[in-house]
């Protein structure tokens, strides 16, 4: 990953308190984040919040992210981060997350939880249903058209749109780069023209 | 961002307007407060007293939508005080063209241009065009002084943005106005850099193309657009809007900014035809030239094998609009409350609190047979059906909740505003049965799939024909999961034939078949290339017979001392770090600021790939020709004439940005001319439509922001603890005079009213809101931030969105929300 911990111990913490108290506590500093993160794996990560960009390391261990911190080789933050980024293990280590596909029937008053090939199957079979009855091979538009005689006049006719007006979607600037590709290609695919996400409010 | 958030260093002034960085992207204040500590003026202009205002060199209020007022007094400042950069003015703009001398603007026409069509409340351009000479080229002036020429037009346009008239409009203290005209124009020196900062300051307002446009004018006038330290750079709300808006997840355009097709672009060659600009400037490279290799290689990504060019590489299995339909968000929710829409994803995103008008977006929802929403936690969107005041037995919407996973645990890149790729590596597995983003879509591509093949159905054709090598296929041909590498890689593009450079003799090989294209240069329209996405080409790599993944580097030189950071992740395109950057060098090659030299053409040095004299040095530069005073290229290469636009045609109200009021406002005339609002702005007519301008019921303006403790409508970071135990509870700011005028205390809980809905809010009184003297009349203003929801925290102690407040209006341009200047009311609760 390139990150040693050599180079992010010299950087973090430990380091900032010579400064302010003119005492070196390096090596107790150290130690004791030594304890703490001992056997995690280290990754690092970018931020999800704003657009900076800021690079955080990211400590788990048991498979439980146990500390995260400001990527102090990162150029960009330095090792330092705003009050989002110092909480971004709370997105993960979370009892609010939702951990199982939930449904809402119709009229209904309460979510249901549901298995995910249950879920992904009814989507599926949605998709196909509003797709096939609303689906549109040609519109009709105006066109100006240039007449063998030079002159302009507007027609009606009939154009080749292959889409379906039935389904809208939106989202998102949440994904990954590599999602939202995947994304577009499979929502044309579908025939959606009502695509947008937050880039437009 | 044309620059990047380390370049802010470089600045010599700072100009924060339309933005809160301190509160909204606070890591980027620590390269603020870098320049300043080499001396850098920065500047804050806002309604209100920000956080960035507390640590600003000169604060300066001004009321919420009067910004191209402020901005048009600043560009007769510049004029006015010969504070221009002639050289870059007369050699890098559009500053000399003649204008047709059927153009008219509103000096002549009281507020509007010529063209304006009342029924259509659009123009007809014909009249916003340049003389043309026999050859098809336009006529300049390079003395500027020609009464139609570009510059004499500007002059005569804000002319009449005198310092009272501004005043008058904007309520700021004359004295601050001038002070602000005073030290951002003093970067027009060549040896002198001043970069702006925007977010959604400028941008959610009717005006808000022509609130950035204005500033355009301004770093084009004072050479500060290319440079190092310099540049227009928009604060991005989010981690990947940059990504997600460079992929396409909008209406209008595909990856990489190619337009989406509509139904008269009725083939291939008719796309490639009407939608490449052309020029008959000689010098000018219009790199939108080559869309025929982008569009292409596009179609080959996507469709793969299946795309030939007897089949017009499946270019008629992409959707079409009609031609000129928005498909853009506020007319979704529109057309959803018609009922228009069966289905609708919600994915990643929360439109019940993020969208203007919550109470339409939210009954819209209504009017669906099936919602799918997508993310980490339950939202208002999710669970609209039990919003409060709705019946959920009466809203036969199914709904599904599907858990995606964080981006810890997961894999891929995102874009920052500075255009840099950086990859994330995955911490821990998915928790639960929450999936990353990617596998949700790889199991709804296949499930759809399946059901055209068992039982066929409306035109199967894109959808069996959608290329999909993501990896190890199951018994059944499905793609176990997604190798996001794979991924990246169709991103960037292959070669999938042997390519070779028919130019020179004997032709050379480019590429070997089965390679990832190096960058875009090698990109050909007749399908012998793939790439999703032509911007990210060279974002994954075949080096030294390694496949090499750009965005994950961590490379620490910093060569030029400028901060650019080339080994460091990737920035599109081709790694430039400084977009324009050939417009920080004289005619010459020669840095304009030999203090901060982003580039420099060094004549004598060997070129590598050519053998030839004459290589640039320092930034990856826009295009390898030789500068435009040599027998190079003009420096805009993204423009068809290859200079900045002072004078812009494109947009929808006007070449130059003209001051009108926001929909809702305070005054019952717009001080500049009797054209009160953007008079190009589409008002829907539903009776969930309402606006209220002038009208007693709500005297005060309105207006939202953000705080750093939460994030956009706070689904991710309303249900972190730490997070909302810092800031709780929805709340509304205003000055001393207001609260007392409305006998409020500070901390009491208030209800603040629109024409469109309520919200409940704290009352927080402070000095941070003064009043603003409009026309000889008291203007207070107020404002919200829009981070909550009535779902969390569970007990609603939250309150609810102030996009309740806010109206369905859009810029003309882009159709963005006016939620930055509305009229409201507060009442005690």
């Amino acid at each position: 990953m390139g990150v040693s911990r050599r180079d992010f111990l010299k950087l973090s913490g430990g380091t900032v308190l010579v400064a302010s108290l003119g005492v070196n506590l390096d090596p107790a500093k150290a130690y004791a984040r030594e304890l703490r993160i001992k056997n995690a794996k280290q990754t690092t990560t970018i931020c999800p919040y704003c657009s900076v960009g800021c690079g955080i390391v990211v400590y788990a261990e048991n498979g439980k992210i146990i500390n995260t911190e400001g990527d102090p080789d990162h150029p960009i933050n330095e090792g330092t981060l705003c009050s989002k980024g110092s909480s971004v293990s709370q997105l993960v280590n979370n009892d609010n997350r939702v951990q199982k596909p939930m449904y809402r029937e119709p009229g209904g008053t309460a979510w249901k939880e549901v298995e995910w090939d249950w879920a992904l199957d009814r989507i599926a079979r949605l998709v196909k249903d509003s797709r096939d009855k609303s689906f549109k091979t040609v519109s009709k538009a105006k066109v100006k058209e240039t007449q063998p005689d030079g002159s302009v006049i507007e027609v009606e006719k009939d154009f080749v749109v292959n889409r379906t007006d039935a389904i809208a979607h939106i989202g998102s600037a949440a994904l990954d780069n590599e999602e939202c590709f995947i994304l577009q290609k499979l929502v044309r695919s579908w025939g959606l023209v009502h695509v947008e996400h937050q880039a437009r409010i | 961002m044309t620059n990047h958030w380390i370049d802010l260093k470089n600045a010599d002034v700072i100009l924060a307007m339309g933005s809160n960085p301190a509160s909204n992207h606070p890591v980027s204040m620590k390269w603020i407060m870098r320049a300043r500590e080499k001396g850098a003026k920065l500047i804050c202009v806002d309604p209100r007293f920000t956080q960035t205002a507390a640590k600003a060199d000169l604060y300066a209020p001004l009321r919420s939508g009067t910004d191209i007022a402020f901005l048009g007094g600043m560009i007769k400042y510049i004029l006015d005080n010969n504070l221009f950069f002639k050289e870059y003015v007369v050699n890098y703009t559009n500053a000399s063209y003649l204008v047709s001398l059927d153009y008219q603007g509103p000096a002549d026409l009281d507020g509007l241009f010529s063209g304006y069509n009342l029924e259509t409340k659009k123009y007809d351009k014909k009249s916003w065009t340049f003389q043309k000479d026999e050859n098809g080229l336009a006529l300049k002036d390079p003395t500027l002084q020609d009464p139609n020429c570009v510059f004499q037009l500007l002059k005569k346009h804000y002319d009449r943005y005198t310092v009272e008239q501004v005043v008058d409009i904007t309520g700021t203290p004359k004295d601050k106005l001038l002070a602000v005209y005073e030290i951002f124009g003093s970067t027009g020196k060549p040896d002198r850099a001043g970069t702006e900062c925007y977010a959604m300051g400028w941008t959610q307002h009717t005006v808000g193309t022509q609130n950035i446009r204005t500033m355009t004018i301004i770093q084009q006038l004072l050479g500060n657009m290319g440079i190092a330290g310099g540049g227009i750079n928009a604060l991005r709300g989010e981690a990947n809007v940059q990504g997600s808006t460079d992929q396409g997840l909008l209406f209008h355009i595909l990856p990489g900014y190619n337009p989406t097709p509509n139904a008269s672009l009725v083939d291939l060659a008719t796309y490639i035809d009407k939608t490449t600009p052309t020029t008959k400037e000689p010098r000018s490279v219009n790199w939108w030239s080559n869309r025929n290799k982008y569009i292409t290689s596009y179609l080959k990504a996507i469709y793969g094998e299946a795309a030939t060019k007897e089949n017009d590489f499946g270019y008629s299995w992409l959707p079409k609009t009609d031609v000129g339909q928005n498909a853009s968000w506020l007319m979704i929710f529109d057309k959803m409350l018609k009922g228009d829409f069966d289905g609708f994803f919600a994915w990643g995103q929360n439109p019940a609190c993020s969208g203007a008008n919550s109470n339409k977006t939210r009954e819209a929802m209504t009017k669906l047979k099936w919602l799918v929403n997508v993310n980490l936690f339950d939202n208002e969107t999710g669970s609209f059906w039990r919003s409060p005041g709705m019946d959920p037995k009466n809203i036969q919407t199914e709904v599904f909740m599907l858990p995606c996973c964080s981006s810890m645990e997961k894999e891929g890149s995102i874009s920052n505003s500075g255009r840099w790729a950086q990859w994330r590596y995955k911490a821990v597995e998915p928790i639960g049965q929450s999936k990353p983003d990617a596998e949700i879509i790889n199991e709804l591509f296949f499930k759809v799939k399946e059901l055209y093949k068992k039982e066929g159905g409306a035109y199967p054709d894109p959808i069996v024909n959608l290329s999909w090598e993501y990896g190890e296929r199951d018994a059944a041909g499905k793609v176990k999961h997604i190798d996001i590498h794979a991924v990246a890689k169709e991103i960037n593009g292959y070669f999938l034939e042997d390519v070779y450079d028919m130019k020179v003799t004997p032709p050379k090989l480019i590429g070997k078949k089965g390679d990832l294209v190096t960058s875009f240069p090698s990109l050909q329209a007749d399908g012998s290339t793939s790439s999703g996405n032509w911007i990210y080409c060279n974002s994954y790599i075949l080096k030294d017979g390694k496949e090499v993944n750009m965005m994950a580097r961590r490379g620490k030189d910093d060569p030029t001392g400028l901060g650019l950071y080339p080994g460091w992740s990737w920035a599109w395109p081709v790694n430039r770090r400084i977009i324009y950057n050939r417009a920080s060098v004289d005619p010459q090659g020669k840095p304009w600021d030999e203090k901060r030299p982003l580039l420099k053409w060094n004549p004598t040095k060997l070129a590598a790939a050519t053998g030839k004299p004459g290589v640039w040095e320092g930034d990856i530069p826009d295009g390898p020709a030789p500068p435009m005073g040599t027998e190079g290229k003009f420096p805009f290469i993204m423009k068809p004439d290859g200079v900045a636009s002072i004078f812009g045609p494109g947009l929808a109200e006007g070449p130059f940005p003209e001051h009108y009021e926001a929909l809702e406002c305070p005054v019952e005339v717009n001080a500049m001319s009797g054209q009160r609002i953007n008079p190009t702005i589409k008002i829907f007519g539903d009776k969930m439509d309402v606006f209220a301008s002038c009208d007693l019921r709500f005297p005060f303006v309105g207006t939202t922001y953000r705080v750093s403790e939460h994030w956009q409508t706070g689904c991710m970071t309303r249900h972190c603890s730490w997070l909302l135990e810092m800031q709780p509870q929805n709340f509304v700011e205003m000055g001393f005079e207001l609260g007392k005028e409305l006998s409020l205390t500070n901390g009491e809980t208030v209800i603040v009213s629109s024409a469109r809905g309520e919200v409940k809010a704290v009352a927080m009184i402070s000095e941070r809101f003064k009043p603003f003297k409009i026309s000889n009349t008291t203007v207070h203003q107020v404002g919200l931030p829009w981070h909550f929801g009535w779902q969390f925290p569970e007990d609603g102690s939250g309150y609810d969105s102030a996009n309740l407040l806010t109206p369905n209006v859009g810029d003309a341009n882009t159709m963005i929300p006016e939620s930055k200047a509305f009229m409201v009311n507060v009442r005690k609760a």
